[in-house]
């Protein structure tokens, strides 16, 4: 290839199969220097195992891995410029916070003064000043999570890869450390690899993301692209909440049967028998249920075609007494013609 | 007619019911049922018992009439360190000592290798082929060694088919560890020694290495530590409480046997040996307790230096 930005990493036909399972099925990847890329997919999709080959725990069954366009795959862990935060975080229990930082430098045989320098300014860009001498067993799901990701970055790797590290976390510091996160690796300016299966994570934080499903990659992009451009079934339901037509549905909606999917919302809940302008697709339906959830509501409705579409609208100036007086109503759903996504079903 | 609605009367509960809710509203007396027992165990039979070997230690026996002088004093521990007595403790210590070391050597890599690689079922057996000979008796295997390692035992024959006997000999010429035949030697002693104590040291390193998250192997190894590094910086002092523990029982249980020396051994004593005679043979309960008394000063202190070296700490 001749493309001017060098990989950082790059996947090349990687397989990895147990046995019957196919893990990681032929995939082929990019992963460009400096940029924060996220794997994204549910459990089994194979994100986690691609992690593993690039950090050396695991070997491909084919195809090779290349790290800065040097072939890795062949090379265990501790021969290979990258580090790992991992799920468990995985500290030694047996040293303290200070020890753990340092470890990669101890390793390393750096002089004693120059670890503890440097293992106290990572505490300090991880905001764990003056925590150096407590144990891992001492410290709290976050802060432990973020000693993980001192002593990985404390080694300067080239590359970083984190396997979902706030998986264990509430909700509040979940979304408080992906802010941490992203700042972090702007500052640093290090290749992050983030594995996922929580979409709203994946879009919050990542420059770019790949979508895994059985092995194989859907689809790769931008958040906007894989939100708003959803080139499979797979991505549109699992990347947000798509309502996906098809069949006889989709042709009575926009005259071809080929399926689309519509963001819920995109659709515009209007009075039955509105007028419909000449950029908008509409179908008339009843509500079946209602459910309020504070910052929106989200509708189910019933096609007369038979099928249903989720509806979800903002309570700008609606209550939960108004909203939910709509339950059995009948309604006519409105969607502007451009926003709707042609998919293509997958092999 | 009376105008007080009388409450619908409660269901009638079961005996078992009742019980289990006078309980409930009494942890206190939970708390008695459950450790009363044990405690009245440990804290007289076991205690108390101790107790008695150590205000023993400090009578002396009359040597004229032969009888215990219950009056405190030194003068049984005045013939304890005496050069005969402290050649016995010093020979037992050694023992115990090389005995631990050769048990925790051969442990490890099983150890190692049930709690890392083995599937279940190889697992599974592998517990069993330790613990097996546990369920025979502890002196018919003892006498099974002692015809083993005999003159015309097969062992000796094994040694001449392979043509290593003048190894053998040349052991067997060695001072003090020597002896006429491996039957009647201190390596004998130590051979069934390492043998009977093997699985006191292999299931506590195997439970402590099964506690060690793989996580924490390829973290090593993903901060550029060998395995060789890996091995030493993490999963050995993550297994030294394991070893500590297996320790204890090898050092204590060999500080403490009369068989194995008795079987195998001369005329030289062990602990054990002296203790015996000390209290059956010649009726000396004083010096018989103060020799019981060395071996558990050697634990307290063994155990004092394994915390100074880091074992407990990860637990």
């Amino acid at each position: 290839m001749n493309d001017p930005i060098k990989p950082a990493v790059r996947f090349s036909h990687v397989s990895r199969h147990f046995g019957e399972i196919r893990a990681v099925d032929d995939v082929s990847l990019d992963i460009l220097d400096g940029e924060f890329f996220t794997l994204l997919g549910p459990s089994g999709s194979g994100k986690t195992t691609c992690l593993r080959l690039i950090a050396g725990f695991d070997r491909p069954t084919a195809g090779s891995i290349l790290l800065h366009e040097k072939d890795v795959s062949r090379l265990p862990p501790y021969e290979r410029d990258v580090n790992t935060v991992f799920q468990d975080y995985a500290l030694f229990p047996h040293m303290t916070v200070m020890e753990n930082v340092a470890y990669g430098l101890m390793i390393k045989k750096l002089p004693k003064a120059e670890r503890e320098a440097r293992s106290g300014e990572m505490l300090e860009l991880v905001r764990l000043t003056g925590m150096g001498q407590r144990r891992p067993s001492q410290l709290s799901g976050g802060q432990r999570q973020r000693v993980a990701l001192a002593r990985a970055l404390v080694n300067h790797p080239r590359v970083l890869l984190l396997d979902e590290p706030l998986g264990a976390l509430d909700l509040k510091l979940r979304q408080q450390m992906q802010i941490e996160l992203k700042s972090i690796q702007q500052r640093v300016g290090i290749t992050f690899i983030y594995v996922t299966h929580d979409q709203e994570e994946a879009l919050t934080m990542s420059d770019r993301l790949a979508v895994f499903n059985q092995g194989k990659i859907e689809q790769v992009g931008s958040p906007a692209e894989i939100y708003e451009h959803p080139e499979t079934p797979f991505v549109a339901g699992f990347v947000g909440v798509s309502n996906l037509v098809s069949g006889a549905l989709a042709e009575a909606i926009t005259g071809y049967p080929q399926m689309f999917s519509i963001r819920p919302e995109k659709i515009h809940l209007a009075e039955a028998g509105a007028g419909v302008p000449e950029d908008m697709y509409a179908i008339d339906g009843r509500v079946r249920d209602v459910v309020y959830l504070g910052l929106y509501t989200r509708y189910l409705v019933d096609l007369d075609g038979g099928e249903d579409l989720v509806v979800v609208e903002q309570n700008l100036r609606t209550t939960s007494m108004d909203v939910l007086k709509a339950r059995g109503r009948p309604v006519r759903l409105l969607w502007q013609r451009d926003h709707i996504r042609r998919v293509t079903v997958g092999s | 007619m009376s105008a007080l609605a009388s409450p619908k009367p409660a269901p009638k509960l079961s005996l078992a019911s009742q019980i289990s809710t006078f309980l409930y509203l009494r942890p206190w007396l939970i708390l008695i049922l459950l450790l009363g027992p044990p405690l009245f165990w440990m804290g007289v039979v076991y205690l108390g018992s101790l107790a008695a070997l150590l205000v023993n230690s400090f009578f002396s026996l009359d040597n004229f009439t032969g009888l215990v002088v219950r009056q405190l004093t030194l003068a049984t521990y005045q013939d304890l360190f005496t050069r005969p007595n402290m050649d016995i403790v010093m020979r037992t210590t050694a023992m115990a000592a090389s005995v631990t070391l050769a048990t925790a050597v051969l442990a490890f890599p099983l150890a190692y290798y049930m709690a890392r690689f083995a599937a279940p079922r190889v697992k599974a057996s592998l517990y069993l082929a330790v613990l097996l000979p546990l369920w025979s008796s502890y002196l018919v295997r003892v006498y099974a060694w002692k015809l083993i390692l005999a003159k015309e035992g097969i062992l000796s024959w094994f040694v001449a088919q392979v043509h290593l006997d003048w190894l053998l000999d040349w052991l067997l010429s060695l001072p003090a560890i020597g002896g006429p035949s491996l039957s009647v030697s201190k390596i004998g002693i130590f051979l069934v020694f390492v043998y009977v104590w093997l699985p006191y040291m292999i299931l506590p390193v195997q439970a402590a290495l099964e506690r060690v998250p793989k996580s924490l192997l390829e973290a090593s190894g993903d901060l550029g530590a060998r395995p060789g590094q890996t091995f030493r910086n993490i999963t050995l002092p993550l297994a030294f409480p394991g070893i500590v523990a297996g320790s204890i029982f090898t050092f204590s249980l060999t500080m403490g046997d009369f068989i194995v020396p008795s079987a195998l051994g001369n005329s030289s004593f062990f602990i054990g040996q002296a203790v015996l005679s000390h209290q059956g043979t010649s009726g000396n309960i004083p010096l018989a307790a103060a020799i019981t008394i060395i071996p558990m000063a050697i634990m307290v202190l063994y155990l004092i230096g394994a915390k100074k070296l880091g074992a407990f700490d990860a637990l």
